[in-house]
């Protein structure tokens, strides 16, 4: 089968949905997710523990497995990547599309080599001797930075930092030169200054390479200096999306207003931060209408019996909130 | 802020063994340390809040540890209002440990998952004879509404609970004993960026009307800055810069602050950067360089840094820092004075 698409190759999701059967109900960890990657674009998914954000990722990669169901469209090159057989899945998956996790100490697998980890991905999906398999490998630890390649190719993930670990990952996915990377927290078990020099990788191979990159994080701040676009999930669905700028300069909606606001700015030393009151909703037990409602200082009654549609609001820019321009025009957080 | 420091930390340096091969015992070489903390001086002063910043090993829990002594230092003296704490015996030490109070950072491995939240604080009033037998079930009451939990958490467990209101069941456990200082590990790490501002909202109001001194030990820069009155940045278990929160998040004077500065993502997508903060990784601290420990990844560095570590000394009323180069950072005017 040919893998050869035009260029111009973009992810479009439509409508997915994840539910996972669990003791306590069906859980709705995914609903109804609209989402378009253009090629060669960084879009942002943030949101905090339990908003689906990473159930999303997982389910663009065909990752969940019963309890959890998925349904919905995901368009990968003209291909429904959720209707696809498992084998030709296979085939896309670690070449075309890959994906980098939180902790790369689990990902990999801590008893085979390093380079033979690499390898291995080469071996599925590309027609190499054994000579050009270790030269392609080299070259891969060469582009994500690891020094001494030769020697750490024959090393376990034991034997490497955290941030060379997370490195060694980024090697790995990239070996097929993939158009899409999924990258769900990959900075969120280092240290800054490894957070900063990992993320400004990705942003190198992702010019370099010229393939797209979705980010999963909880940290606005990632987001910032990354992305191009972003989404903020709440309780399974996106509820507002836009370009990074002017979804910092202006939100509208009140939950990205409050993760904004709860963040600590320069210049306003020792004041109350604008937190968001209550916790997140059990996702078994969805609040009726707006799933944000009973912790939003401006919800009213149409937001206690509807639920907000994600509407377009011009200029890549959408929202679900009845109340948008009320929040829009609410008082500059900073 | 010049009264006696109700803290003060002098010379103290930690030392963890690590286990050696016994092929390396049979030749006879050193045992391998950990050198959690080297060396390290500074003051706490009464009801101020003090940030600890630094990246992962840099001895910053360890240096809590050793505040609430809960670990002794191999070297050195921590003085609370003038003693050292390691001599303090029997009723001495308890009424230390009862103003001295510590939170810490997994809010799920801290708390007994068998003891209700009431049982949880009868045991700290009760332990510290803080209160009458009678007046206990009143105290627990008054203290969930200052940590802002519901009265019926009394009788819950701990696993009933959500992380954000676990931490306020650990700040209220600390602050049942009534303590002068709070030392807070990671408090908020574990927690939601939402449920994190409003711990840190709790924390500030709590601080205002108990008078707390607070040391906040944490990895976020944004927010020991939005917390501190003065900051200290750690790095490889030593002190590398102390100052004012406002003049070292302004002007660094140490490469490593300024580095983990500009390292740390900003909150406005406008001012974007594709230079990379710190290069290098840190090095183990089984094997911490002689000189400066951030030589290996330093741009500014010298011959001299490779030879010579650099003592902590002062640049400004308040800010000092450990680095061979004084003027770094320093403000253009300054510079010119100097020259």
């Amino acid at each position: 089968m040919s893998v050869a698409i035009d260029t111009g190759l973009g992810l479009t999701v439509r409508g997915l949905t994840t539910l996972f059967n669990t003791p306590r109900g069906m859980a709705l960890a995914v609903a109804d997710v609209d989402l378009d990657v253009a090629p060669g674009e960084m879009v942002g998914l943030v949101g905090e523990s339990g908003s689906g954000k990473s159930v999303t990722l997982r389910s663009i990669m065909g990752l969940i497995q019963t309890p959890g169901h998925v349904t919905g469209r995901v368009e990968w090159g003209g291909r429904d990547l959720v209707a696809m057989p498992a084998e030709e899945l296979r085939r896309i998956r670690g070449s075309e599309i890959a994906m980098i996790f939180q902790e790369p100490m689990t990902a990999l697998n801590p008893v085979l080599p390093v380079g033979l980890q690499l390898e291995e991905n080469l071996v599925a999906h590309m027609r190499l001797n054994a000579r050009e398999r270790r030269a392609r490998a080299l070259e891969l630890m060469n582009t994500v930075g690891i020094p001494a390649a030769e020697r750490r190719l024959n090393e376990y993930p034991h034997q490497f930092s955290g941030g060379m670990r997370q490195r060694a990952m980024i090697a790995i996915a990239l070996a097929c030169s993939p158009k899409l990377l999924l990258a769900d927290e990959p900075t969120t078990a280092l240290d800054v200054t490894i957070q900063d020099q990992i993320l400004k990788l990705l942003l190198d191979l992702r010019d370099r390479l010229a393939m797209s990159v979705v980010l999963v994080t909880h940290d606005l701040g990632v987001i910032a200096g990354t992305c191009d676009r972003m989404a903020v999930m709440y309780a399974g669905r996106i509820v507002e999306m836009g370009t990074v700028i002017d979804v910092f300069r202006q939100p509208r909606h009140p939950y990205t207003r409050g993760l904004l606001g709860s963040v600590p700015r320069a210049g306003a030393v020792r004041t109350m931060l604008s937190s968001i009151e209550g916790t997140p909703p059990s996702l078994t037990d969805l609040p009726a209408g707006c799933a944000f409602h009973p912790r939003c200082s401006f919800a009213t009654d149409i937001c206690r019996q509807e639920r907000p549609p994600l509407l377009s609001l011009g200029n890549e820019r959408k929202a679900a909130c009845f109340h948008h321009d009320r929040v829009a025009a609410a008082e500059a957080i900073l | 802020m010049n009264a006696v420091p109700i803290i003060s930390v002098d010379g103290v340096s930690k030392q963890f063994g690590a286990s050696s091969s016994f092929m390396r015992r049979l030749a006879g070489e050193p045992r391998l340390a950990v050198h959690a903390l080297n060396n390290v001086s500074f003051e706490v002063h009464r009801g101020e809040t003090l940030g600890i910043v630094g990246e992962s090993g840099c001895g910053k829990s360890t240096l809590a540890r050793c505040l609430v002594r809960l670990l002794d230092p191999d070297d050195g003296a921590i003085r609370f209002e003038g003693r050292d704490i390691a001599t303090l015996r029997s009723v001495e030490r308890r009424a230390f440990n009862k103003r001295v109070q510590m939170i810490f950072q997994d809010p799920y491995g801290s708390l007994n998952p068998r003891m209700t939240v009431s049982q949880v604080l009868n045991e700290a009033l009760s332990v510290h004879r803080m209160r009458p037998k009678g007046d206990i079930p009143a105290r627990i009451t008054e203290l969930l509404d200052l940590v802002r939990l519901p009265h019926d958490a009394a009788s819950r467990y701990p696993h009933e609970f959500s992380g954000g209101q676990r931490q306020r069941i650990g700040i209220a456990r600390a602050l049942a004993v009534e303590p002068d200082v709070i030392v807070a590990d990671e408090l908020v790490s574990a927690l939601d960026v939402s449920v994190q501002a409003q711990v840190i909202n709790l924390l500030l109001r709590l601080q205002e009307e108990l008078h707390l001194t607070l040391i906040f030990v944490a990895h976020d820069l944004r927010l020991v800055r939005h917390i501190s009155h003065r900051v200290a940045v750690m790095y490889l278990g030593q002190m590398m810069e102390i100052g004012p929160s406002e003049s070292l998040f302004a002007s660094p004077r140490h490469p490593y602050s300024k580095a983990l500065l500009d390292a740390a993502p900003e909150l406005d997508p406008t001012q974007r950067s594709r230079v990379v903060a710190a290069r290098g990784e840190l090095p183990s601290p089984l094997d911490v360089p002689p000189g400066c420990p951030f030589a290996s990844r330093c741009p500014h560095v010298f011959d001299r840094c490779r030879v010579e570590r650099p003592a902590l000394t002062k640049r400004a009323s308040e800010h000092s820092a450990a680095c061979h180069l004084v003027d770094f950072g320093a403000m253009p005017s300054a510079l010119a004075d100097a020259v």
